[in-house]
């Protein structure tokens, strides 16, 4: 069966990216950047349990600029991959699917994700009074 | 139009022996997480600066409890499946597939057990 002279198909990085492409790899990306972020989630809630010193140790994480950057990444990962995933439960009912469909809502994956990443941040500095 | 045997689809459950059962639990826990994430993006927001007895207050509440307990599990669950998917997808050696597999897993239950022990540790003080 196998004939090793075959031409093959281009490889990935031969294609110029898309917008449907990026997308698609960042909702994967993005996915794998949540698990990991998941890890925090479970030290925070462990150390809550653990008692008031090791909870104080996991909150100042997040008051370093490291802790910051990491938890803006996050945010926007959480939900880019909650909006896009909508997405893909409407391609999964047969919605949307059209390619010119997918590029509009494509577009508005990224900016409402954008949009909600900001105003989680507005909404958190609001709550300390820092706004 | 199908090329499948009528054997074929009483058998039905493809090389994993699973059917679609990866995908619908992928499915499922997703669209539980859409307003589990709202809820706690949205609690986390209104909590910034909170202390530690405030935290543990909150936590303690019965429908926070429970609610989050639901968000462990399914967190842990979607993504263990996600990770399970980029294992099989990018990994070829069958024994390092196997075992990647394996430790996604044991991970996710382990810290989901973790978690949600924390919780109900904290609901029950």
């Amino acid at each position: 069966m196998a004939s090793p002279n075959r031409p093959l198909s281009p490889h990935l990085q031969i294609y110029k990216p898309q917008l449907t492409s990026v997308l698609s790899i960042m909702h994967r990306g993005t996915g794998i950047v949540l698990a990991i972020g998941l890890l925090f989630l479970v030290w925070w809630l462990v150390a809550l349990a653990s008692g008031e010193g090791s909870f104080h140790t996991a909150q100042s994480f997040w008051g370093l600029w490291i802790g910051k950057v990491l938890l803006l990444g996050w945010s926007y990962a959480l939900f880019y991959h909650l909006v896009n995933g909508l997405r893909h439960l409407f391609w999964d009912a047969g919605k949307g699917f059209e390619l010119q469909a997918a590029y509009r809502n494509g577009w508005i994956a990224v900016m409402v994700s954008v949009v909600m990443t900001v105003v989680a941040w507005l909404w958190g500095y609001a709550s300390i009074g820092n706004l | 139009m199908t090329l499948r045997s009528p054997l074929g689809k009483v058998r039905g459950l493809g090389s994993a022996r699973d059917g679609t059962a990866h995908w619908w639990a992928q499915r499922m826990t997703a669209v539980a997480l859409i307003p589990l994430l709202l809820w706690f993006v949205g609690s986390l927001c209104v909590m910034v600066g909170s202390d530690y007895a405030a935290v543990r207050e909150w936590v303690a509440t019965p429908i926070v409890s429970i609610l989050l307990v639901l968000l462990t599990i399914a967190s842990f669950y979607h993504a263990q499946l996600g990770l399970q998917v980029v294992i099989e997808d990018y990994v070829h050696s069958e024994w390092l597939k196997l075992s990647g597999i394996a430790l996604v897993k044991f991970s996710a239950i382990s810290l989901a057990v973790a978690t949600i022990f924390s919780v109900v540790k904290i609901a029950i003080q």
